[in-house]
């Protein structure tokens, strides 16, 4: 039963962090309508780069980490005028194939720059495990817990009340409207990547505290699929909870397999099953729009 | 996707064999046949007459065709380029996108191998059989096609890749596990196809049939019914095409070829293992086609041929690197594996920025230079 509750913590934990990641997916896909299959990478550039600056020139865990932030942001913007922008109006075989592209690109990159052994980030807290209600929680998943909600709290917040995320809104629910008013919606575009880039290097900065830094990270990318689709591939708060119900549900695959199965593997191959029948149930997720063609 | 061929002013087509037509003038077709019947006879004599190969002159000119390099990457180019048309008949003829193409090709390799090695049947029949059963999980794994498409089928296909992925090394009653299964070498009437020369002749006897019969399969109407379904399902739909059997039936199709092309690698390397077909060989067919020309069956060929030389030209030019003064450093030495993937997204990047019509449309744009030199107009 210890073990149970253990991975349906870990399940709460890993879920919000996919909540988080899911989050600059669908931010992306929204304003832009570009599916990115390079969001792992995003995760996997920010966390290496913000390893250097600390390990490598010594910075203090703050100034690193806002570097990190500030590169990220610019890395966003410099792939969507560079690379995407020349894909706007193409089919979409073509936005896919390029950020498909991006991400080998990026990842054979920081492979070769960095090395692909797991390496342990300097430790920031200097805490121990914390104990709640009997049981050991390290502090770094319980700082990525809080990390996300106030992720999640932002965003909401930005884009509630703020001005920009109110031009986002407006461009992604119809962009010849939003331009019409005066949004300049090139400027969105790139705000979004920047944002999604700098809020995925967040994620993995976090990720690579609690588990090392590797080019294992890339593959949270993939595994916001399931998350996204579930919750809907449009929908901010399909998201987090597509994130959450993924985290706890792999979670909980691995907890069956382990004490009646024995299949082996289903931590990482549950999710795709639940994908595909998702795709084949309710397409548009729990909280997605459904498009309705007329002709 | 341009398809209009550059044909000069005035010369039309006027019945509708000609609109068919496979080749666009007589001299291609006859170039065509003559080019491969050069392959064939360039690849047969140093077999039926081995003491060719220390001839004076006639040794380096055939020297090309018993290199073991050179014709290891011909094979190469003949079980990629199979299963690239196969997707290329999914993705660019049709319109669906697939991101689990390696793992229909490796559902031929496995299954071959294994028909082979439990019932013994003979490879020459279980190849086109694997092509069937690979053709039977892709169609089992396509038919959410029937409801969703465009990214949602992306992302089913992506699903697919890891689930039989993982299925590789589940099976191990079919797949040998993680250690993988053997494979026999091709034999037809007694001969053997055991060295690389002659399993070349095989391949690209197979290869020249399959391409022929995706070239048939495109004037067909099955084949104008999938480019109806590509270019606008409604209206294709309102003229009466069946738009879930079309979708369903592109996905067993391009997992036949998939399937073939499996086998044939399988049997090729003599080995299968599960390591073989994961999420960067589909990535990897993908750009084949985009950089070869989606929806164009020579395009096909044009991108296996390039995606087959980059790691060639990348091993190359890192050799030339560290042979320079500062180039010369472990940095870039260990690098060529992460060059080589790095140089595939490049491609793919470059190629959908700068040329989204691919190599099939650049040779047409050459083709039609020439015809017109010196007054291009």
């Amino acid at each position: 039963m210890d073990l149970f509750i253990q991975l349906l913590i870990n399940g709460i934990i890993v879920g919000t962090l996919y909540g988080v990641v899911a989050m600059c997916f669908v931010l992306i896909y929204k304003s832009t309508q570009v599916v990115n299959f390079a969001q792992g990478e995003f995760l996997l550039i920010g966390a290496w780069i913000c390893w250097t600056i600390l390990v490598q020139f010594q910075i203090p865990f703050v100034f690193g980490f806002l570097i990190t932030l500030a590169f990220m942001a610019a890395l966003g913007m410099f792939i969507q005028m560079v690379v995407l922008r020349p894909m706007i109006g193409e089919p979409i075989i073509s936005v896919i194939m390029v950020t498909i592209g991006l991400s080998i690109f990026t990842r054979a990159l920081s492979n070769w720059l960095f090395g692909q052994s797991t390496v342990g980030f300097p430790d920031v807290f200097g805490v121990n495990a914390i104990s709640i209600g009997g049981l050991q929680v390290q502090p770094a998943y319980l700082m990525s817990f809080v990390i996300s909600l106030v992720i999640m709290a932002g965003f909401f917040y930005f884009f509630k009340y703020s001005r920009h995320g109110l031009a986002m809104r407006a461009t992604a629910f119809n962009q010849q409207v939003a331009q019409s008013l005066g949004i300049s919606v090139k400027q969105v575009f790139a705000m979004a990547w920047a944002i999604s880039a700098m809020v995925s290097a967040l994620a993995g900065v976090v990720v690579g505290m609690v588990n090392g830094v590797s080019s294992a990270l890339s593959f949270i990318g993939i595994k916001v699929f399931p998350a996204v689709i579930l919750g809907g591939l449009d929908s901010i708060i399909g998201a987090v909870v597509g994130g959450l119900i993924v985290g706890v549900l792999e979670n909980m695959a691995e907890y069956v397999d382990g004490q009646f199965l024995h299949w082996g593997n289903m931590l990482t191959i549950a999710p795709f099953w639940v994908l595909i029948i998702i795709l084949v149930v309710k397409p548009y997720g729990l909280f997605g729009t459904k498009d309705i063609e007329r002709v | 996707m341009a398809t209009a061929s550059l044909r000069p002013c005035g010369d039309f087509r006027t019945t509708y064999r000609q609109d068919t037509a496979i080749f666009d003038t007589r001299n291609s077709r006859w170039a065509m046949i003559l080019f491969l019947a050069l392959i064939y006879v360039m690849v047969l004599v140093p077999i039926l007459a081995p003491a060719v190969e220390d001839a004076p002159v006639l040794g380096t000119l055939f020297a090309p065709f018993v290199n073991a390099q050179y014709l290891s990457l011909a094979i190469q180019v003949c079980y990629w380029g199979i299963a690239a048309l196969g997707l290329n008949i999914l993705v660019g003829f049709t319109g669906q996108i697939s991101l689990g193409h390696a793992a229909f090709f490796g559902i031929g390799a496995f299954a071959s191998a294994y028909l082979n090695n439990t019932y013994g049947i003979p490879v020459i029949v279980t190849i086109p059989l694997a092509g069937l059963v690979a053709a039977a999980v892709g169609l089992l794994f396509g038919s959410p096609a029937a409801r969703i498409k465009g990214l949602y089928l992306a992302i089913a296909t992506l699903a697919a890749q890891f689930i039989i992925e993982d299925l590789f090394i589940r099976m191990d009653w079919f797949t040998g596990g993680s250690y993988g299964s053997l494979a026999n070498s091709v034999e037809l009437f007694g001969f053997a196809f055991d060295t690389d020369q002659k399993f070349f002749l095989f391949a690209l006897t197979l290869t020249i049939l399959l391409y022929i019969m995706a070239a048939n399969l495109m004037r067909s109407r099955d084949g104008r019914a999938f480019v109806a379904v590509r270019d606008h399902y409604l209206s294709a739909e309102v003229m009466g095409i069946n738009l879930t059997k079309y979708r369903i039936l592109s996905f067993g199709i391009s997992s036949f070829y998939a399937g073939i092309g499996g086998a044939l690698y399988g049997h090729y390397l003599g080995f299968v293992s599960a390591e073989g077909f994961t999420i960067l060989l589909s990535i990897q067919f993908l750009g084949i086609i985009i950089i070869g020309g989606l929806g164009s069956v020579m395009g096909a060929m044009l991108g296996t041929i390039f995606m087959v030389l980059l790691p060639v030209v990348m091993d190359g030019s890192v050799g030339l690197l560290a042979s320079t003064e500062w180039g010369n450093t472990p940095m870039i030495t260990n690098g060529l594996a992460f060059f080589k993937e790095m140089a595939i997204g490049a491609a793919i990047i470059l190629f959908l920025i700068f040329e989204p019509d691919g190599l099939a449309h650049r040779w047409r744009l050459i083709k039609a230079y020439w015809k017109l030199y010196p007054f291009s107009y």
